[in-house]
C-alpha cells in the first residue's frame, strides 16, 4: 500500500490532454499504479474529464479546457495521486495463441538471428516459452501490448515503420511483442504471424483479448495455419483456454 | 431522402465529429480532419451540430440529388457546379431532385465538406457514424465511396428562407503553415540541438501523407537516446519524431497509442489549417505554452 506519488510527473499532452507518466519501463507495479489512478479519477467523476486512455506506464486524461484548465487539473490530479494505492488484478484468463514463426510469415526472423545472435529455433523457444500480460489495448482495435519479452531476443522498431503489415503478424519491437489485429503501417520486426483474428468487426464481441489477460504463444506450421483459419472462418475454431 | 454517387472522387468519405470514448479498447476516433470547416458546414443549413457529412479529398466528384434538399461546401474550394452553373462555397444553397453537383480539383487546400440537411444518415456504431478506412467500419460499410452508391439522408424541418443569409468566411490555404504547438509530452528526449532543428526548420508534406498522419520530411531531429518509447497515448496532433528524426503529426484516423518520442503537440486552434496541407506543402513549428494554447480556444 505505498502512495503512487513516487516518480509521477503530469506534463500537458496539447491543450486538452494532460499525461500522467510513471517513468518509462513495462513494470507490472507501474502498470498497476497508472490504472490505479484511473479507477480514482473515474471515482471522483471530474466535470470536464472527458476520456481516460491508460497505457503501459501513464495514464492519458483527456479534458475539456472549456470547463477546466490545465494548471487547475493538473493539481486535482496530484491530489488524487498522493492517496494510497490499492491493488489491481488481471482477468484470470490464459489465452494459448498459434502462431507460424518465420519463412514469409516472419520475414524479419533472419534480421533478428543476426542482431541478437541467437539461432532461429531458440528464439522460436524463447518466444513461446514465456508468459506474456496484457498491460494494455491500444494503437489499433484489440491490439495488445504484452509484457515479458525475454531480453535475448528484444530488437529496435525499424527506423523507417513498413506502410502495410498484415493482419495477424506476430512482432518484436523493442522489448515488447504483439500481434497486428489488421492490416496496417507498423514498425515491428515480423517474426511470425497467428491464423486468429485478434479484431474481427463482425464478431458480437469485436476484441479477442482484455487488459489483465495472460497469452501464450505455441509453435504451428503453415498447413495448421490454413486449417486454423479455415476452421475459425467457419466457427469450428475454439480457442484454447 | 438521399445522395447518389455518380463519381467517388479521389477518396470521400463519410464523417462527423469522430468516435471518441472507446480509445481504451484501441478504437481509434476518427472524424472529419478539418473541425472548423465541418462545423461551418452543418451551421449554414441549420443542422445540428453533429451530423454526418462528406468529406472530399483533393478532387471531389461527381453526386446526382435524389430529393430535395439544402447543401453548403466548405473548406477547399473544388469549384462546384451545380447543373454546370457555378455555386457556393460557405453559403447554403437550395437543390431539386435531380439535379448533379460536380466537383473538381481543390483551388487551394485539400479537403472539402459537403453537408446536406438532416445529415448523411449511415447508421451509427459506437456513438459515431464517422468512416475508419483501415478498421474498415463506420460510415458507408466501412469504406470510401464508390459509384453507384447510394446515400440515405435525414429529415430536416428546415427551409432555404430560413438560413438563406447565414455564410461562413471562405478561406485560402497557405503553402507555407507556421502551427503552433505546445512542447512535450517527452521533449526532455531530444537534445538540445535537435530542438533547435525542430523550431527553426522547414518541413515538407510527403506523398505517404493521409487521413492518419501527415508525415514530414526535413532536418533530421536529433535525440538524446533515440526516439523508441514504451508506448503511450496519442491526441490529434501529437507530433511523433522517427529514429530517423523525421516528424510525422497523429491526424483523424491516427491510432490511439504510439512508440515514438512526441516532441510536440499541435495545439487545437491550428489543427483545421494543419488539416488542408497536401504534399508538397511546407510546414514550420512555433512553440506556445499550454495556457496560451488555451486561451486561442
Amino acid at each position: 500500500m505505498n502512495p503512487i506519488t513516487e516518480n509521477v510527473r503530469i506534463v500537458p499532452a496539447g491543450d486538452h490532454a494532460l499525461a500522467a507518466e510513471f517513468g518509462n519501463k513495462i513494470d507490472p507495479a507501474v502498470n498497476n499504479r497508472v490504472h490505479a489512478l484511473a479507477a480514482r479519477i473515474q471515482e471522483a467523476s471530474i466535470t470536464g474529464v472527458t476520456e481516460l486512455v491508460p497505457t503501459f506506464c501513464s495514464l492519458l486524461i483527456i479534458y475539456e479546457p472549456s470547463i477546466l484548465k490545465y494548471e487547475e487539473l493538473k493539481s486535482m490530479i496530484m491530489q488524487l495521486v498522493q492517496l494510497p494505492e490499492a491493488s489491481v488484478s488481471g482477468t484470470g484468463r490464459v489465452l494459448n495463441i498459434p502462431c507460424c514463426y518465420g519463412s514469409h510469415f516472419g520475414p524479419d526472423l533472419p534480421d533478428l538471428e543476426r542482431y541478437t545472435g541467437i539461432d532461429r529455433d531458440e528464439i522460436i523457444t524463447i518466444h513461446s516459452g514465456a508468459e506474456y500480460k496484457v498491460y494494455m489495448l491500444g494503437f489499433l482495435p484489440g491490439f495488445v501490448y504484452l509484457g515479458g519479452l525475454d531480453e535475448r531476443i528484444a530488437m529496435p522498431r525499424l527506423s523507417t515503420p513498413r506502410v502495410k503489415i498484415p493482419k495477424g503478424a506476430v512482432g518484436i519491437g523493442g522489448n515488447q511483442t504483439g500481434v497486428y489485429p489488421l492490416e496496417s503501417p507498423g514498425g515491428w520486426r515480423l517474426i511470425g504471424s497467428t491464423p486468429l483474428d485478434f479484431y474481427n468487426p463482425n464478431r458480437d464481441d469485436p476484441v479477442l483479448c482484455r487488459a489483465g489477460d495472460i497469452i501464450h504463444f505455441y509453435p504451428v506450421t503453415s498447413s495448421d495455419y490454413y486449417d486454423i483459419r479455415r476452421m475459425q472462418t467457419h466457427g469450428d475454431w475454439t480457442l484454447e483456454l | 431522402m438521399a445522395i447518389r454517387v455518380i463519381n467517388p472522387g479521389a477518396l470521400t468519405t463519410v464523417q462527423d465529429i469522430g468516435r471518441t470514448g472507446y480509445q481504451a479498447l484501441g478504437m481509434p476516433c476518427s472524424g472529419v480532419m478539418d473541425t472548423r470547416a465541418y462545423q461551418a458546414a452543418n451551421d449554414l443549413i441549420g443542422n445540428k451540430p453533429g451530423e454526418a457529412v462528406l468529406e472530399f479529398t483533393l478532387f471531389g466528384g461527381i453526386y446526382q440529388i435524389e430529393d430535395d434538399a439544402i447543401l453548403a461546401l466548405t473548406g477547399a474550394d473544388m469549384t462546384p457546379l451545380l447543373d454546370g452553373t457555378v455555386c457556393p462555397m460557405n453559403r447554403p444553397f437550395p437543390v431539386k431532385k435531380g439535379q448533379t453537383l460536380m466537383l473538381g480539383t481543390a483551388l487551394s487546400g485539400c479537403r472539402s465538406y459537403l453537408a446536406v440537411s438532416g445529415g448523411i444518415d449511415v447508421p451509427i456504431l459506437l456513438g459515431s457514424r464517422s468512416t475508419n478506412l483501415k478498421c474498415a467500419i463506420g460510415g458507408l460499410e466501412g469504406r470510401a465511396l464508390r459509384a453507384g452508391d447510394l446515400l440515405p439522408t435525414g429529415i430536416s424541418s428546415i427551409i432555404y428562407s430560413d438560413v438563406a443569409d447565414r455564410s461562413s468566411p471562405s478561406r485560402v490555404y497557405p503553402e507555407d503553415l507556421t502551427v503552433r504547438v505546445i512542447g512535450g509530452p517527452q521533449e526532455d528526449l531530444f537534445t538540445e540541438q535537435g530542438l533547435e532543428t525542430f523550431y527553426t526548420s522547414t518541413y515538407t508534406v510527403t506523398q505517404e501523407s493521409d487521413r492518419m498522419g501527415c508525415r514530414l520530411a526535413g532536418a533530421a531531429i536529433d535525440s538524446k537516446h533515440g526516439t523508441d518509447i514504451v508506448s503511450d497515448a496519442i491526441v490529434f496532433g501529437s507530433i511523433q519524431v522517427t529514429p530517423a528524426g523525421q516528424p510525422i503529426i497523429l491526424l483523424a484516423d491516427r491510432q490511439t497509442t504510439g512508440g515514438y518520442a512526441k516532441i510536440a503537440t499541435v495545439c487545437t486552434a491550428d489543427l483545421p489549417a494543419l488539416a488542408q496541407m497536401r504534399p508538397g506543402y511546407t510546414v514550420r513549428f512555433q512553440r506556445i505554452a499550454v495556457e496560451e494554447a488555451q486561451r486561442l480556444l
